[in-house]
């Protein structure tokens, strides 16, 4: 007896019994959506991530503040006359305060990301304005009322009207449209179209927020990035004590720094899916068992016009592997269309990772394998003569 | 054909031991009509498992178409049934599942026959029970002496030298019983050897030699006129 006569006959059991075997693949069709499912949120979150950050720019440094900043131990203007103190190496500083807030114009209004910052903000991040001006060092230092709004808040509040000289609300505080910033991405909602930027020292008042956390720097050249971050770190350990209360980073530590936040992200899905097809494949035991239990008769029969013991593991093994393997196989075709509608409704993008989808359904083939071979082995090893006389 | 000498089957319950077969020494030569008789608990299941190679002896000799089979191993046992034996069952015993011609090319898959000798070896043996026109019928859909005789097929289309028959008319009316046996005469005008266990003295009557047995010994072996 081949092979392929035991796929015939495990085909042929399988599909007698069509519920039970779709009840009982279901385990590892859940177990193999779900990781392949997972793991394309991770990857695709994770390549959207990096590429933000690669957008940066080596020459980018972030500066973020945990200590307790009052004015009293720094403010912008401190960081500032620091950062031309070292021209040589430091390019540009910007202070970042950012929150979340709803703006209104007339009866239109939207929530977006407020961030207040200076004009290096612009040369720190290649912006630039399509219509107006950009907030000035000026407007900061008198705290202006005045605002650049993203292209998606000007389509949403002022639709076909020219706002520059309009006025916008956001809390109380009624603000002047200076500027609009140049489209960058279609318009579209929580990317850098959508923000309102205003004077750093406005933001600190309108968001309560007089602690200023964040920092851009711009280094003078890539090769000059190790120096500026040294020279920042010195300088800030001077006004804190100890480096404990600030974190200074470029783009490259961030992105080592997102590769081990997925590696984490990868090994607890690695967890959740071992046990998911662990369950799946206790449950295919379980099934195979009772289908032993239920066969016993027909094996007996097998056994007495010439099965060997052999033929008999070999078609129950068969059978446990083709139902993992087709619930592997229903898994990855759920999955993948789980990852197509992630990606069409644009949270992350569809990031499709063969290895993955061949490690998953190759597990799934192991679970057969591995859970099969206890119901199989039973099977092979019983006693015609008492299998035929089973009810 | 078949030879036994001495050979004994006992059982272990607690302590004491029980002699299903004791120092059963038998020849039935080939082409033979033979009816093994007696009540229940005689232990003519007993011999009927150790000739048909489902079991093995406790102790004694027995040898099958000269090849000594009691210290077979259960691989070497499985290929003398497949090849040697067929047997018909007083419960018919077809998988449920598969049809009648399928039920009868079983035996065929575990010889190693490819699909298409299978096919006409086991559509051959439908033909010889006159089922060929349900062939396609799954046994549900069958009477019972139907269904005995797709088991009869099962057994021949190996060409077995043996065919051993276990009660084959006790699920049967009387009236199918007839048939299955004159099916059995038929088979055995043709040159198979049978080997027929009941406790039914008329069906017993119809073989060419009677052998009794009680408490697992032969006490009467008689060729009938």
């Amino acid at each position: 007896m081949g092979i392929w006569q035991a796929y015939r006959m495990a085909v042929k059991s399988i599909f007698s019994n069509k519920v039970r075997s779709f009840l009982t693949m279901l385990g590892v069709i859940i177990g193999v959506a779900a990781v392949i499912t997972a793991v394309a949120f991770a990857q695709g979150s994770t390549k959207q991530i990096t590429d933000r950050i690669s957008q940066l720019g080596t020459e980018l440094i972030q500066v973020n503040i945990f200590g307790r900043n009052t004015n009293r131990d720094l403010t912008w203007e401190t960081l500032n006359e620091f950062a031309l103190e070292n021209a040589d190496v430091i390019a540009a500083m910007a202070p970042q305060v950012t929150g979340n807030m709803t703006v209104k114009a007339g009866r239109n209004s939207l929530s977006t990301t407020i961030r207040g910052t200076t004009f290096d903000y612009s040369v720190i991040n290649s912006q630039s304005v399509s219509e107006g001006r950009y907030i000035l060092d000026i407007d900061s230092d008198l705290r202006q009322k005045v605002a650049v709004i993203g292209s998606r808040i000007k389509n949403k509040l002022f639709e076909n009207e020219d706002p520059i000289g309009k006025t916008i609300k956001m809390g109380e505080q009624i603000f002047t449209v200076v500027g609009v910033l140049e489209e960058l991405e279609d318009g579209a909602e929580n990317t850098k179209d959508d923000q309102v930027i205003i004077p750093v020292s406005t933001a600190q008042r309108i968001t309560r927020n007089s602690a200023i956390r964040n920092y851009a720097f711009l280094a003078t050249s890539p090769k000059n990035v190790n120096e500026a971050m040294d020279r920042i770190s010195e300088f800030l350990t001077g006004i804190y004590g100890n480096e404990n209360m600030f974190r200074v980073m470029n783009s490259a530590q961030m992105l080592d720094t997102l590769n081990s936040v997925t590696e984490t992200m990868m090994t607890v899905l690695g967890g959740i899916a071992a046990i998911s097809l662990l369950v799946g494949g206790i449950g295919i035991m379980n099934i195979m068992l009772v289908s032993v239990t239920e066969r016993t008769r027909e094996i007996g029969i097998r056994k007495a016009v010439g099965a060997k013991r052999r033929n008999i593991l070999t078609q129950f093994l068969i059978e446990a592997l083709l139902i993992t393997g087709l619930g592997g196989a229903f898994g990855l075709i759920i999955g993948c269309i789980a990852i197509w509608g992630i990606g069409k409704a644009g949270l992350v993008p569809a990031v499709y990772s063969p290895l993955w989808m061949a490690l998953s359904f190759g597990i799934s083939l192991l679970v057969g394998v591995i859970f099969g071979m206890f119901p199989a082995s039973k099977a092979s090893k019983l006693d015609p003569i008492m299998a035929l006389r089973h009810e | 054909m078949i030879k036994t000498e001495a050979l004994s089957k006992h059982y272990h319950i607690g302590d004491t031991i029980v002699k299903a077969l004791d120092n059963v020494t038998l020849h039935i030569p080939a082409h033979s009509f033979v009816s093994i008789v007696g009540p229940s608990g005689s232990g003519k299941s007993t011999l009927m498992n150790l000739l048909g190679c489902l079991d093995t002896p406790t102790s004694g000799r027995y040898l099958l178409d000269g090849m000594e089979v009691s210290t077979m191993n259960d691989n070497r046992l499985a290929e003398i049934r497949n090849r040697k034996i067929g047997f018909v069952f007083q419960g018919f015993n077809l998988v449920s599942k598969l049809t009648a011609l399928e039920n009868v090319e079983l035996p065929l898959i575990y010889s190693g026959a490819s699909k298409k000798e299978r096919r006409i070896l086991a559509a051959e043996a439908l033909e010889k029970v006159g089922l060929t026109d349900r062939s396609s019928h799954l046994p549900s859909e069958l009477s019972g002496g139907q269904q005995q005789r797709v088991a009869i097929a099962r057994a021949l289309v190996t060409r077995p030298p043996i065919i051993l028959a276990d009660e084959p008319t006790g699920n049967l009316d009387s009236h199918s019983g007839r048939d299955i046996l004159k099916l059995f005469q038929k088979l055995h005008e043709l040159g198979n050897t049978i080997v027929l266990i009941t406790h039914n003295e008329y069906i017993a009557g119809q073989a060419e030699r009677i052998i009794r047995i009680l408490d697992g010994q032969i006490v009467e072996d008689v060729e009938v006129g």
